[in-house]
């Protein structure tokens, strides 16, 4: 199970694209490695995981890896291994959205499985899988944190919470029909007050 | 310095210990044995195993006595009931997804994780989930993995980063799907990459060639010397009635540590393959069988006429060299010669030897390589670089601009590129400065001027002093120091080789020299002495089988200048002969003087005649040389190196076949890298 998913896979593939820095992320990356001490820039291969998935469509093929050791000067292997390690790291080609459904003991309780349901059943795609049209891949997360908004789930890197399926199916016809969405609560409620 | 010391005591025995070592460390020197999967003393410290749990008093729970520095009046208690609990219940979660297929296990037998369980493991498990399954890795030729077999330690990851200096392994994703594994599946590309074979307490990582074929209970071990490069490793030989199943290193802490190089543990293969079993003697242009008593006559009654010159090389040990020096000198002088690459050379010990012992390697600040790939011609020597360059230590390169496991500033091609100026300054600031110069090189110069130029340029910047030498000659070849020092090469200093002219000569007798094969033999009536069928043998007049280093008693001195001895493992395959009792035959019939009778004569002979040699495993003592010219010159010569191709550079690993599949797989294979660029 855990195999499949594209954060905890072991498996890296290629994209058969060469990878290499924008612009606007080649000057971030000096402003960050700058925030190490010398001979310590490997230190920044998290934060370039990160400015890479986001530039290569929200996950990081071996050009990704490759580019990272050579601008931290690191082996490639020891990149590979930071990126397999957090599974927010996708290390397959994701959808467009990635739907992160939390599943954990609160989001539960107050019903994920249902929102679970529903989500597959507007994407039309199973939990770890993209659907055909390269719009969704959802998957099952552990706890996001919004415990007290749950249930709740995140696409790409927005929060939806206190989902019921109705506002569920909303969220996910809004992005279909490429209409925004309402981020946060879906009852209304500011942050995590009384509801 | 007692300040460096303090007192712990360990179950309730007081000891006085460093300050510096570690808890595991210091119950070592108080005698008591600690279980450990992950802790090793050459790599760093990893702390993942859990298996080496002590009870510490006053400490609330058990610790990992590898990972914990001591401390003023620590009392380590490691038999109690707490300590047995402890590391039972570690082995029992370190056994929950091994598999129990010991009986199909290569590492059966001489296995870290079947040692302790037998004393911490239970009898039954209480396991019921799903055990988890790890596919295979691709490690190359010569590693064979079973990955579900891992306990993840790390050894081979620590292994590869700090000792081999090649960065490819890792430990990918986390927890339960943590998986070792080489970046993308490549093979590895170091020359040391068969001990992770060793380092692996499991049987994930085992010996590919070695695959199913034997029992360690069932092996006879031998001990022996690697004679495939110049370092002179100490190798333990396993072999089964008269074969040879594996090479493994025997631990010298002086020499290899406990690392030998791929080539000596993989190519024993090559070893039985191609081999000249029986006498054969050219008729009608093509090698015929024959045997012993024709072969020898035809021999004698050339003996008789011709004036003959001796070869020697690569593998041949000391005892045959002083054979063959005795049975030569009936002949006159200055008709053996060792150095058939045209070694140039002095006179003095120390012009032919790498005078730094391989232990202070690691102790430069500044390296300079002229003319040498340590690489692929002395991986150990590599390795001391190594240590020396994450020491910190600069190294430079003279010669081709080769690639190495760690960064070099290149000069430029030519000796006289010493003088290169942002050298002499580094020169000028380092305190232990120290100097290889190669084969590439050694074996080109052609004027004595340089090679003193070379002593005095180390002489005026500090490179030798009184207390040091650390100007060193390195060549790739395990025979070569000994028998230069006991004088089995020709008075020509440099290019002695290509001097030796044909006229002089009528017989070439070579022993396991393939330059027998060159031009300007093409007139000499040719004998071949060796054990493999190669150039040397296919050209030559008469073939007489000797036997191989493993095959036969011999002293080998290491390039620092060390004897050491290699034994016997099995008897001579086919007819073959010790050199020296053919020699002693010859001599015999021709009325020469060889007194020898069995070999122990011949090498106390041998001792008593070179008495320095007699002592075995030190290195031996010489005063620096003083061939020091006023001004430095350098003349201009193109590097040469001596070896290309680290897998096949002799007869024997030409034979091998795992030696040739590692040529296929790892160097004529291009990486994933560059395929996809």
């Amino acid at each position: 199970m855990s195999g499949n998913h594209p954060g905890l896979s072991n498996n890296f593939s290629r994209s058969g694209e060469k990878f290499s820095w924008s612009k606007d992320n080649l000057r971030s990356i000096k402003n960050i490695i700058s925030k190490y001490p010398k001979g310590r820039e490997q230190s920044a291969v998290m934060p370039l995981l990160y400015l890479a998935q986001e530039q290569n469509n929200n996950w990081i093929s071996i050009e990704c890896i490759e580019t990272i050791a050579e601008t931290l000067n690191m082996p490639k292997i020891r990149v590979t291994e930071v990126a397999s390690f957090y599974s927010m790291y996708n290390t397959r080609p994701v959808g467009e959205n990635l739907v992160q459904i939390c599943r954990t003991s609160p989001c539960w309780l107050r019903g994920s499985n249902k929102i679970t349901k529903t989500i597959c059943k507007e994407t039309k795609c199973e939990i770890n899988d993209t659907s055909d049209d390269n719009k969704f891949t959802v998957v099952e997360v552990e706890c996001l944190g919004a415990c007290s908004n749950g249930p709740m789930i995140q696409i790409n890197n927005d929060f939806f919470e206190d989902l019921d399926e109705e506002s569920t199916k909303k969220i996910i016809d809004n992005i279909k029909e490429g209409k925004p969405n309402v981020i946060g609560s879906q009852k209304g409620r500011r942050s995590s007050e009384n509801a | 310095m007692s300040d460096d010391l303090i007192n712990i005591k360990v179950n309730q025995k007081e000891i006085q210990v460093d300050k510096n070592l570690t808890v595991m460390q210091a119950c070592e020197i108080a005698g008591e044995e600690i279980p450990r999967f992950c802790y090793h003393d050459k790599l760093s410290i990893a702390g993942n195993c859990r298996m080496c749990l002590v009870e510490i008093e006053k400490a609330p729970k058990l610790v990992s006595s590898c990972t914990m520095p001591l401390m003023e009046g620590m009392s380590i208690i490691t038999n109690s009931e707490k300590v047995n609990a402890g590391r039972k219940g570690v082995m029992e979660f370190l056994l929950i997804n091994h598999p129990l297929d010991c009986p199909i296990c290569d590492q059966g037998g001489e296995c870290d994780l079947q040692d302790q369980a037998m004393y911490y493991g239970f009898d039954k498990s209480r396991y019921k989930e799903n055990k988890r399954a790890v596919d295979n890795k691709n490690m190359g030729p010569l590693v064979n993995t079973i990955m579900t077999r891992c306990i993840h330690c790390t050894r081979c990851v620590r292994f590869a980063t700090e000792v081999a200096g090649v960065p490819e392994l890792g430990m990918l994703g986390r927890g339960e799907n943590a998986e070792i594994t080489t970046y993308l599946e490549q093979s590895i590309t170091s020359e040391l990459s068969g001990n992770v074979i060793d380092l692996c307490p499991v049987g994930a990582l085992t010996s590919k060639p070695y695959q199913f074929k034997a029992r360690p209970w069932e092996l006879k071990r031998t001990d022996s010397i690697d004679i495939f490069d110049s370092v002179g490793s100490n190798i333990r030989v396993d072999s089964r009635a008269e074969e040879i199943l594996r090479v493994t290193p025997r631990t010298n802490e002086y020499i290899n540590e406990e690392w030998i190089s791929d080539k000596v543990r993989f190519n024993y293969d090559g070893y039985y393959q191609q081999r000249i079993d029986t006498p054969y003697i050219k008729e009608n242009q093509k090698l015929s069988i024959s045997n012993w008593e024709e072969s020898l006559k035809v021999l004698k009654d050339k003996l008789k006429t011709l004036k003959p010159l001796a070869l020697i090389g690569e593998h041949v040990d000391l005892e045959t060299g002083y054979a063959i020096k005795k049975f030569m000198s009936n002949y006159g002088k200055d008709n053996v010669e060792c150095r058939t690459d045209n070694h140039a050379i002095l006179e003095s010990l120390d012009s032919y030897r790498f005078n730094t012992p391989l232990n202070d390697i690691e102790n430069s600040d500044l390296i300079i390589l002229v003319g040498t790939n340590p690489k692929i011609e002395t991986p150990i020597i590599n390795h001391k670089i190594f240590k020396a360059y994450n020491n910190d230590a600069k190294v430079f390169n003279i010669g081709e601009n080769i690639s190495l496991n760690y960064k070099t500033e290149y000069l430029g091609k030519s000796l006289s590129n010493l003088n290169n100026e942002n050298l002499i300054k580094a020169l000028k600031k380092s305190t232990n400065p120290l100097i290889i110069i190669g084969s590439a090189f050694l074996n080109k110069i052609k004027k004595i001027k340089t090679l003193k130029s070379i002593f005095s340029y180390a002489d005026k910047y500090k490179v030798i002093t009184k207390e040091k030498n650390n100007l060193n000659f390195l060549n790739p070849y395990a025979s070569r120091v000994g028998q230069l020092i006991i004088g089995n090469t020709t008075n020509n200093l440099c290019e002695p080789f290509s001097n030796l002219k044909k006229d002089n000569f009528e017989l070439v007798l070579s022993f396991g020299s393939e330059h027998i094969a060159n031009e300007q033999f093409n007139n000499c009536f040719k004998v071949y002495f060796g054990h493999h069928g190669d150039d040397g043998a296919m050209g030559s007049d008469i073939v007489l089988p000797t036997p191989l280093y493993t095959e036969k008693n011999g002293t080998f001195v290491n390039i620092e200048g060390r004897p050491q001895e290699a034994k016997k493992c099995h008897n001579p395959i086919g007819s073959a002969k010790e050199e020296w009792s053919i020699l002693k035959k010859l001599s015999d019939e021709l009325s020469f003087d060889f007194i020898p009778n069995t070999f122990d004569q011949l090498r106390s002979e041998l001792f008593d005649k070179h008495p320095i040699l007699s002592d075995y495993h030190e290195i031996i003592v010489v005063e620096n040389s003083t061939s020091i010219t006023p001004d430095i010159e350098f003349e201009d010569c193109k590097a040469e190196y001596p070896v290309s191709n680290f897998y096949m550079s002799d007869v024997i690993s030409k034979n091998s076949v795992t030696m040739a599949k590692c040529v296929e797989e790892i160097i004529s294979t291009p990486s994933l890298l560059e395929k996809s660029a």
